[in-house]
């Protein structure tokens, strides 16, 4: 089962995040930075972590701030861990936590260092907006302005529209076209109708709003105060409990119009969050005293042609993990899948079922089979708890462990689609505990 | 009914039309039957709120009519009665008591875009295969099943004449900005959301909104504003065809009756005109011409060929280029080699530019631009190609440095590795004479600028193996070029027959005509450009290089050579690459460089008459097209033509110079070849070929 006979074990300790926010809502005024000090000062608190212990942090973001550029060394320095520690960040879209997991997970197997800290931060409500290419060149130049009369080229030449500022695209680079239009496209494809991602969707809040009641989600999420005032946000504020199938219906298409499928209902939200997890070689764990949460076992990513198979990546690294660790499906007792749409998780449940997928794609004879409902994202999903993009994959690992203790599986899959058309699958296994 | 398949779900009724016997649906007589007999049953029974209209095939909807069955439309009337048949069909889908709505998903073409017209309704994919155009002018006919009529009234009158003169591609988002199409979807949710566009206008009809700008509907909303608007339609038209070309004349014709005295009596004329075009030689010409390039555009000898993955293209010059640009677009890694970096980045900016071109008309995205150019990777060291499967050399025209290049291509490469010169005129043997490996030694003569000539002449030598050959086709068919396979020899086919028309352009300058009437007369005849126009592209130093190589096969006829162009040469005229030839070429036009008639004589240009002019220089061109038949150069009649219109730019109309003469009579041919023998020597000698066949090159 380990990826390289010879190499380290890696075991997952523990996991936390910050509430998960609605952009614009009570993380405005905090930017990436403080939002991923925030969860790693949570995880140290918890873990009651000697920080010269920690060997790396890395951390995934995907809408990167100028000024934190390299986020992970910032935030885990703000958050009083180690000078000594040394720290990167990575950027994988929405796997970039994954990314940054499985960077922790190849150091500790390799015996490079003994503890990480991996996971993600994204602010939605602080995204770097510009001045356009003509008006930033003059800014430049105005810098060596020496009078101020120079300062009447500063104008010169420009149009009012150079003036506007430039939102970052939210279109795939490659194909120019937005997330929500691939996945319309893809639900039609697949045969994934309107119905059935509303309902979908529904499910995803009605589970969300079902482990909140029941105390599930406090495992994971810590309470942050918010300067200046420090209110204390505790909960994520994305679950919609009031929602129905009837109102769901009545939204209109957000990307394909007149007749496409993908509502604000049932797509991901902008959210702002962070989400840290705490890796450890397991020899090293237990002699420092820690009881571990589960193994981390294996872990593939996978990409594909961004203009056809843009949000298929969770059924090629699944399929490709199986094959791989020889498991099947029904030895998975707990699955976390990343729910970008409703539309794109159906969808890729409907691949990993179908042998014509597997033959086309995968050159395998037999599709995985069916991911039984009752096992996936018990406690919601991104669907409703929302989805900050570095850090879902944090969420996702620290849900799934969380999940293992609790309903006492053996194995669980996180898999996710990111943008590039790429995917991610990870197998974790529950720690035997005494 | 074996096309038609109708099926009833929740109060809509789908007819799926398939062809059960080829891989895109075309109009044939079958498919009318079927559609008239499905019409019955739906006029009678009515069970539905809508009749959704979709192909069964991936493919597209439907490609258009079925060309195959104009050949048999012989006698007048014929034509008419099927249009006729066509246009109640037709009119009697839009008739139907119910809302009737295409959904089209790939191409709808010429009658399968006129079917949908005759819907009320049209939905349409937004995928890059989904397209709309009435290429029928392009077959020398017109839109025969309501195209000239439901057209202008559904998207305005310059806008549908754009199209029906231009045969043109119109894509999902234009088509739905023009108003050609209602709604769009993208492709795999068609079926779902044509079911729901046809409850949503079973229930209210749906309001179009005024897509027109205000000048088109100031022009267009009354008698004057119109004839204002087929009279310049008219004008540009017999600009651009020099009125060699029946059809566009009568698509407008057609346009224009139909608005002025109204649909029912349009469409009749639009049969009665289809009827007229459809038999005229310069349709069955063009009609052909279609097929001849479908047909060469296969390699039927694929069993032999070897995959070719690396291209090597040695030269970064226009032609280098050019095939390596065309090659990178159909996914093959090119190696390009020239001597620096700076001649490389040259070559680089050409071939970006050219697909930029194609990223601001939105037909390429950015990143496939990148991609794409990203698979040109430009080497200073031919050690750097040792990979390469197939080698082309763009060099420039010298025997020995060809000979050299090929020496180490040899060393370099594998020994499968093809060698392809792109000469224009030196025999492949020659550049072979000291090769390890003659077999794999093959000529690829592409035109300039390749991007944009379609055709690809292939010379194989004597030694030329079976396999080389194929291998060299494969590649021609990917890159997508029409092909014709010809025996070695100087200027091989193309070369050969351009040559003696370009020697007869300056002889007539010798004897004293205008540069610009001569040019004129040729553009009146149906070449694109005019000869001595086209010595200053091809370039004045080439033209007397190619005049180098081929005078010891024409003095061997007898045929003095002519020195002109080496004098041109020698004193600094180039023609378009350094803007002095037979024009003198400013920022902005063209015009005519006076200076040059003191190498014909000076003085006073005389007038020696169009007639004169064209009869001159097509029938040298042609007599030695026939030459090269006899000799064996090319392999039939066929190849010849479509070598001399796709690579030379001989009129399409007139089907190429084999033909032509066919139609003229072989005789008549021979007699008009021997009257100009007998006025200016040998070079108008007739073939031998004409001693043997019967009465045509094509049918004996």
């Amino acid at each position: 089962m380990d990826m390289v006979p010879g190499r380290r074990r890696v075991v997952l300790i523990d996991g936390c995040r910050t509430p998960f926010l609605r952009a614009g809502s009570g993380f405005k005024n905090l930017n990436s930075y403080q939002l991923a000090r925030a969860a790693i000062k949570s995880l140290v608190r918890r873990n009651q972590l000697e920080p010269s212990l920690v060997g790396q942090v890395i951390l995934g973001s995907v809408i990167s701030n100028i000024q934190t550029s390299n986020v992970a060394r910032e935030a885990m320095l703000g958050a009083g861990l180690s000078y000594e520690t040394p720290a990167f960040t990575v950027t994988q879209a929405c796997i970039s936590a994954n990314a940054a997991i499985c960077n922790g997970f190849e150091l500790i197997a390799a015996g490079q260092v003994e503890v990480v800290i991996a996971g993600g931060t994204e602010s939605m409500s602080d995204i770097p907006i510009r001045f356009r290419k003509k008006f930033r060149e003059k800014l430049i130049a105005s810098q060596k302005y020496r009078k101020w009369s120079d300062y009447f080229g500063l104008l010169k030449g420009l149009s009012w529209r150079d003036l506007l500022p430039e939102i970052p695209s939210i279109t795939e680079f490659s194909t120019g076209r937005t997330m929500g239009r691939d996945c319309d496209r893809l639900a039609a494809r697949i045969g994934v109708s309107r119905e059935a991602q509303d309902r979908y969707a529904l499910a995803s809040h009605m589970a969300a709003a079902r482990a909140e009641r029941e105390g599930l989600l406090a495992e994971e999420v810590e309470p942050v105060a918010v300067p200046p005032r420090f209110e204390v946000v505790q909960k994520d504020n994305g679950i919609r409990e009031d929602s129905s199938v009837e109102k769901l219906a009545r939204l209109r298409p957000a990307f394909v119009k007149p007749y496409g499928t993908v509502t604000a209902g049932n797509a991901s939200f902008l959210t702002d969050g962070a989400a840290v997890v705490l890796m450890m070689e397991e020899s090293r764990a237990l002699s420092l005293g820690y009881r571990p949460k589960a193994y981390l076992r294996h872990y593939l990513f996978s990409a594909q042609d961004p203009r056809e198979d843009l949000l298929l990546g969770p059924a090629f690294a699944v399929s490709r993990i199986l094959e791989r660790t020889g498991l099947k499906l029904c030895d998975v007792d707990v699955f976390e899948f990343h729910e970008a749409f409703a539309g794109q998780l159906l969808a890729n449940l409907k691949c990993l079922e179908s042998k014509d997928f597997a033959r086309k794609y995968l050159k395998m004879e037999q599709g995985a089979g069916t991911v039984p409902l009752q096992k996936l994202n018990l406690w919601g999903g991104s669907l409703s708890l929302g989805h900050p993009f570095g850090a879902t994959g944090a969420r996702l690992v620290t849900t799934a462990a969380n999940r293992l203790l609790k309903e006492k599986g053996r194995y669980a899959m996180v898999a996710a689609c990111a943008a590039g058309a790429m995917g991610h699958a990870m197998l974790l296994e529950r720690y035997p505990q005494s | 009914m074996s096309f038609l398949t109708l099926t009833k779900a929740q109060d809509l009724a789908w007819l799926e039309i398939d062809d059960p016997d080829d891989k895109v649906n075309t109009l044939k007589e079958s498919l009318l039957e079927d559609f008239e007999q499905m019409l019955d049953q739906l006029e009678a029974v009515p069970d539905f709120k809508a009749l959704i209209l979709i192909s069964g095939k991936t493919s597209g909807f439907i490609v258009g009519a079925d060309i195959q069955m104009f050949a048999g439309f012989t006698d007048a009337g014929q034509a008419k009665n099927l249009g006729l048949r066509g246009h109640r069909l037709l009119g009697r889908i839009a008739a139907l008591p119910r809302p009737v709505i295409a959904a089209i998903h790939g191409p709808a073409l010429g009658g399968g875009l006129e079917m949908a017209l005759a819907c009320h309704y049209r939905i349409a994919t937004d995928d890059r295969q989904t397209k709309f155009a009435l290429p029928e002018v392009q077959l020398g006919v017109l839109p025969g099943l309501g195209g000239t009529q439901r057209l202008p009234r559904l998207i305005g009158l310059r806008t549908a004449l754009d199209m029906l003169l231009t045969g043109k591609n119109i894509y999902a988002h234009r088509a739905r900005k023009m108003g050609l199409v209602d709604r769009l979807i993208h492709g795999p949710g068609l079926r779902e959301a044509a079911a729901r566009f046809a409850l949503e206008v079973s229930k209210k009809p749906l309001k179009r909104g005024r897509r027109r700008s205000l000048v088109d509907r100031l022009l267009e909303g009354n008698p004057l504003g119109r004839a204002l608007v087929f009279r310049t339609a008219r004008k540009t038209v017999l600009k651009k065809t020099a009125g060699n070309y029946p059809a566009p004349p009568k698509i407008i014709d057609s346009v224009s009756f139909g608005f002025s005295k109204g649909l029912a009596k349009g469409l009749i004329y639009e049969a009665e005109q289809f009827d007229a075009l459809v038999r005229t030689p310069e349709s069955r010409n063009l009609v052909r011409l279609f097929f001849a390039m479908t047909a060469s555009k296969k390699n039927d000898r694929s069993h032999l060929a070897r995959p070719v993955e690396r291209l090597a293209v040695l030269g970064a010059g226009l032609m280098g280029s050019g095939i390596a640009e065309i090659s990178a677009q159909k996914e093959l890694w090119v190696t390009l080699k020239d001597l620096d970096e700076k001649a490389l980045a040259r070559s680089e900016k050409r071939i970006w530019d050219h697909l930029d071109r194609a990223v601001k008309k939105r037909a390429l995205t950015p990143f496939e631009r990148d991609r794409t150019l990203s698979r040109v990777q430009g080497v200073t060291d031919t050690a750097q190609m040792s990979k390469a499967e197939l080698v082309i050399e763009a060099v420039f025209e010298d025997l020995e440095l060809k000979r050299s290049l090929l020496a180490e291509v040899e060393a370099h490469c594998s020994r499968q590795c093809v060698f392809a010169s792109n000469t224009s005129s030196l025999p492949i043997a020659e550049i072979a004479a000291h090769a390890a490996h003659p077999d794999r030694v093959i000529g690829m003569h592409y035109f300039s600028p390749v991007p944009k000539m379609p055709l690809l002449e292939i010379i194989v030598t004597e030694q030329t193996s079976e396999q080389t050959l194929a291998t060299a086709v494969g590649l021609g068919a990917r890159q997508g070029k029409n092909m014709i396979v010809v025996k070695d020899g100087p200027g091989f086919y193309t070369t050969r027959i351009l040559a003696p028309m370009l020697n007869e352009a300056v002889l007539l300058l010798q004897e004293g005509a205008a540069i610009e009437a001569v040019d004129r007369a040729m553009i009146r005849f149906g070449f694109p450009v005019g000869p001595i126009t086209l010595m200053d592209e091809v370039g004045i130093d080439v033209g007397a290089h190619v005049g180098e190589v081929l005078g010891g096969l024409f003095a061997q006829r007898g045929i003095k050579g002519d020195n002109t162009m080496a004098r041109l040469h020698e004193a600094g005229y180039k023609g378009r690459k350094n803007n002095r030839g037979f024009y003198l070429y400013g920022r902005k036009r063209k015009r005519i460089n006076a200076e040059i008639y003191r190498f014909f004589g000076g003085g006073p240009r005389k007038n020696l008459g169009t007639a004169e002019i064209q009869e001159r220089l097509w029938l040298v061109f042609a007599n030695e097209a026939a030459y090269c038949l006899g000799e064996g150069i090319i392999r039939n009649p066929s190849d010849g033509d479509l070598g001399a219109i796709l690579g030379l730019g001989f009129p399409p109309f007139l089907g190429g110079p084999f033909r032509f003469m066919d139609q003229l009579g072989l005789r008549e041919v021979h007699d008009r070849l021997q009257k100009l023998r007998d006025r200016f020597g040998a070079r108008f000698s007739p073939a031998p070929v004409f001693e043997n066949q019967r009465c045509s090159f094509y049918g004996s």
